[in-house]
């Protein structure tokens, strides 16, 4: 590592032995007060921690990181122009590879990929790759220096995306990239996906999408939105209509249920529902937007996962004096990353573990009033090698609640299956692939993200829309 | 909005009564593929909500469609304030399974209030399939009425009732329908759309003969794409999604008392946001 001038916080001793610098912490807003606003809660690194935090990575020479992330970002070469002050160089490093680093500087599970890779993670702890990338990606955005990259010369091929997530942004990049006239088709009016409708303000601001979509667009990728494939155009008639390739990364898109007695009293939300609500629709705005939701008091969110975090911090915003997590395994099995659960329990969520609903009562005029639990407790392993929960008997007993959120996981939306001759798809209803490539049992069809694998995560679904470009680019070259 | 494949202009709009409007949109992309019975879903504008409309008529020449909708709140008093030639933000479409058309032989086909704009191109379609149609619509009083001579051209007779007596038969459709099962009149199937103590009471009338009756419902909808399950209705005692297995159901395995429940779910928020536009609080 070069020698080279350095910030305030670094010290003469640090220069001798770098692993003492600790890893650089976030700014954040106060619990207290945030839980009033739908602001985002993190602060990001002023340009003097970023250049701090850049400059604890080793710049290994094979380096564990960039195989722990599903889109191979160049993390040493990004970290390693922080480190020297250009963080536009840095920004545009990543953007090699990754084309939403804003969002996933935010919502990665790093813990879980590059950082659990660091060389540091292993005596300490690992290089803030993901605050690194935030920084970055944000300091290039408000510089207002973002730059397009020349436009390619079309070749005249038309690839349609049905679906404007995670997976279909970044096909859609790689793609207009390399010289396709790719069109993207939204069924919602706004393109993002579960990035605009799903993800809430305070973790991820929407003016961040928005300029990602922006920069497509700049790009040369065309947005459908209101366009159902399916109902509006079938994915044989846009096939008709002159595209040779049709890539599906529409999400899992339909909500689960628990099929238990009371489950539509009014006052129960899916999790889809509600964070549509807030999030697309900005019912936390009304009567200023004119979407209503419901601001409950006692609000009880059934699931461990990110979404049930999104959910009960969203309630709580919405004004709940009483938020709970209701999950009928322990905080160990918990799917949700550490940190949304740390920022829940700063903000006061209550954890109620091993407690799992089994229904609902309701008043006279059909609102939910009560949540009846049974307690459980952990037996043997079950297919996901956690120890599944098993009721304990005669434990029931009421919580009063007034809003219930179901965040208990997605499932297939039929809508496109169902509509396009021989795709196949398992019995769960997703799309079958034939590898990673994404190809499909149909000539031409790729699948990607949460219609390929249930729910999982953003970056994963990017990986998908990143691995089904080269193969859409390796079939049509050979057209 | 992205840039959509159609403006979604206004082309006409025509008061069908005091609080019932007409309105022909342009949305080539709908026009081509809707069939009856289904819906698009609207947004006026930015911070507008996303409603569902029953698409009433296209014409895929013109590349249009016509939707009619009643007066009842903030969203829909903004709709009818807005002139040919303007432009709504959003329209999604067409959305829902069509209606299952088929000949039957003699069908009923019961509307009420806004509901005769729904069952109409019900009508037109069934007519065309060879069916005998029988129409009954009916409103409130005369003046509520509509689509009454287009109904009547469509339909192979036409029954016309009002609640308060003041124009055609005095009472409600589901009186008349009533009537025709006592006379021994031979229906293979009924389609009810309106209101839903309508829809109840006519499913009340036709189960105990095993008539099918058809119900078309209006539940309340975010994505209407079965992404969020607010539209979730109970149906043979199965929780089923409005917007993609309806929105059309066999209405003797309807819960109508869900339904009526649900549909109220905002009542509170609806009549402060609709107090606010009317009294022009809210900016618009």
């Amino acid at each position: 590592m070069k020698n080279i001038s350095v910030g305030a916080m670094e010290t003469k001793d640090t220069k001798v032995k770098k692993e003492k610098v600790p890893r650089q912490k976030m700014p954040e807003q106060n619990p207290q007060k945030r839980i009033h606003n739908f602001e985002e809660v993190p602060f990001g690194y002023s340009e003097e921690t970023a250049m701090t935090e850049a400059k604890r990575c080793i710049q290994c020479k094979k380096p564990g990181c960039v195989g722990g992330c599903p889109v191979d970002v160049k993390i040493p070469e990004f970290i390693k122009e922080i480190s020297e002050g250009r963080f536009i160089e840095a920004a545009l490093k990543l953007k090699e590879t990754n084309g939403l680093p804003a969002v996933c500087g935010r919502v990665c599970p790093q813990e879980d990929q590059c950082e659990k890779e660091c060389i540091l993670g292993k005596k300490g702890e690992p290089v803030a790759i993901g605050r690194l990338e935030r920084f970055a990606a944000d300091y290039e955005r408000n510089s207002g220096k973002v730059s397009i990259p020349p436009a390619v010369k079309s070749n005249g091929k038309k690839v349609a995306i049905a679906g404007a997530g995670p997976s279909g942004l970044t096909i859609a990049g790689d793609l207009v990239k390399l010289g396709y006239e790719v069109t993207i088709f939204e069924a919602l009016h706004k393109a993002g996906g579960v990035l605009v409708y799903g993800i809430p303000e305070f973790r991820l601001p929407k003016a961040i999408v928005e300029a990602e979509v922006q920069y497509l667009k700049k790009l040369g990728v065309k947005i459908e939105t209101n366009f159902v494939i399916g109902r509006t155009k079938t994915i044989d008639e846009l096939f008709a209509e002159g595209f040779q390739a049709v890539f599906i990364g529409v999400g899992a898109g339909a909500p689960v249920f628990m099929n238990i007695p009371g489950e539509n009293l009014m006052g129960i939300y899916s999790a889809n529902e509600y964070l549509t609500r807030s999030n697309l629709m900005k019912a936390y705005l009304f009567p200023e937007y004119d979407t209503p939701i419901v601001r409950g008091k006692k609000v009880a969110v059934v699931g461990g996962g990110n979404v049930a975090m999104d959910s009960v911090r969203t309630a709580l915003r919405l004004g709940a004096e009483k938020a709970m997590i209701v999950y009928r395994r322990t905080e160990v099995e918990m799917p949700a990353r550490k940190e949304e659960v740390h920022h829940a329990q700063e903000e006061g969520v209550e954890f109620l573990m091993l407690h799992n609903p089994v229904e609902y009562i309701g008043n006279e005029a059909g609102w939910v009033t009560g949540m009846k639990c049974i307690r459980m407790e952990l037996g043997e392993p079950d297919a996901s090698g956690r120890r599944s929960p098993v009721p304990i008997k005669g434990s029931e007993f009421v919580i009063d609640v007034d809003t219930v959120v179901v965040a208990v996981g997605t499932m297939a939306n039929p809508i496109v299956p169902a509509t396009t001759t021989g795709l196949e798809t398992n019995k769960k209803g997703y799309i079958l692939t034939k590898d990673e490539s994404g190809r499909t049992s149909r000539e031409g069809i790729y699948a990607g993200g949460d219609i390929v694998t249930g729910s999982a995560t953003v970056i994963l679904a990017m990986g998908a829309g990143r691995k089904a470009a080269q193969a859409i680019h390796e079939y049509l070259s050979r057209k | 909005m992205e840039g959509n494949l159609s403006l979604n202009k206004i082309i006409e709009k025509v008061n069908l009564s005091e609080n019932v409007v007409r309105m022909v949109l342009e949305a080539p992309a709908i026009a081509q593929k809707r069939k009856a019975g289904q819906f698009i879903v609207l947004k006026i504008n930015e911070k507008g909500e996303r409603i569902p409309l029953t698409i009433v008529d296209s014409d895929a020449q013109k590349g249009t469609i016509t939707i009619i909708f009643q007066i009842v709140g903030k969203t829909t008093a903004q709709l009818a304030g807005m002139k040919a030639g303007e432009s709504l933000q959003d329209v999604q479409g067409p959305l829902g399974n069509p209606t299952e058309i088929e000949k039957y032989g003699r069908v009923v086909c019961v509307g009420g209030g806004v509901g005769v704009g729904v069952v109409y191109p019900l009508i037109v379609a069934l007519k065309k399939a060879g069916n005998e149609v029988v129409s009954i619509i009916g409103s409130r009083t005369k003046d509520l009425l509509i689509l009454e001579k287009e109904v009547g051209e469509n339909s192979d007779r036409l029954v016309v009732t009002t609640d308060d007596g003041s124009y055609g038969v005095h009472g409600f459709v589901s009186n008349v329908l009533q009537e025709m099962i006592d006379k021994g009149e031979k229906i293979d199937r009924v389609f009810a759309i309106g209101p839903v103590p309508m829809m109840r009471v006519v499913c009340d009338v036709t189960k105990p003969h095993g008539i099918k009756t058809i119900v078309s419902l209006n539940s309340i909808m975010v994505d209407a794409t079965g992404m969020c399950g607010a539209c979730r209705v109970a149906v043979g005692g199965k929780t089923k999604f409005t917007c993609v297995d309806g929105p059309e159901f066999d209405g003797h395995e309807v819960d109508f008392k869900l339904l009526a429940n649900r549909l109220r779910m905002y009542c509170d928020q609806e009549r402060e946001a609709y107090e606010k536009h009317k009294c022009g609080c809210d900016g618009n």
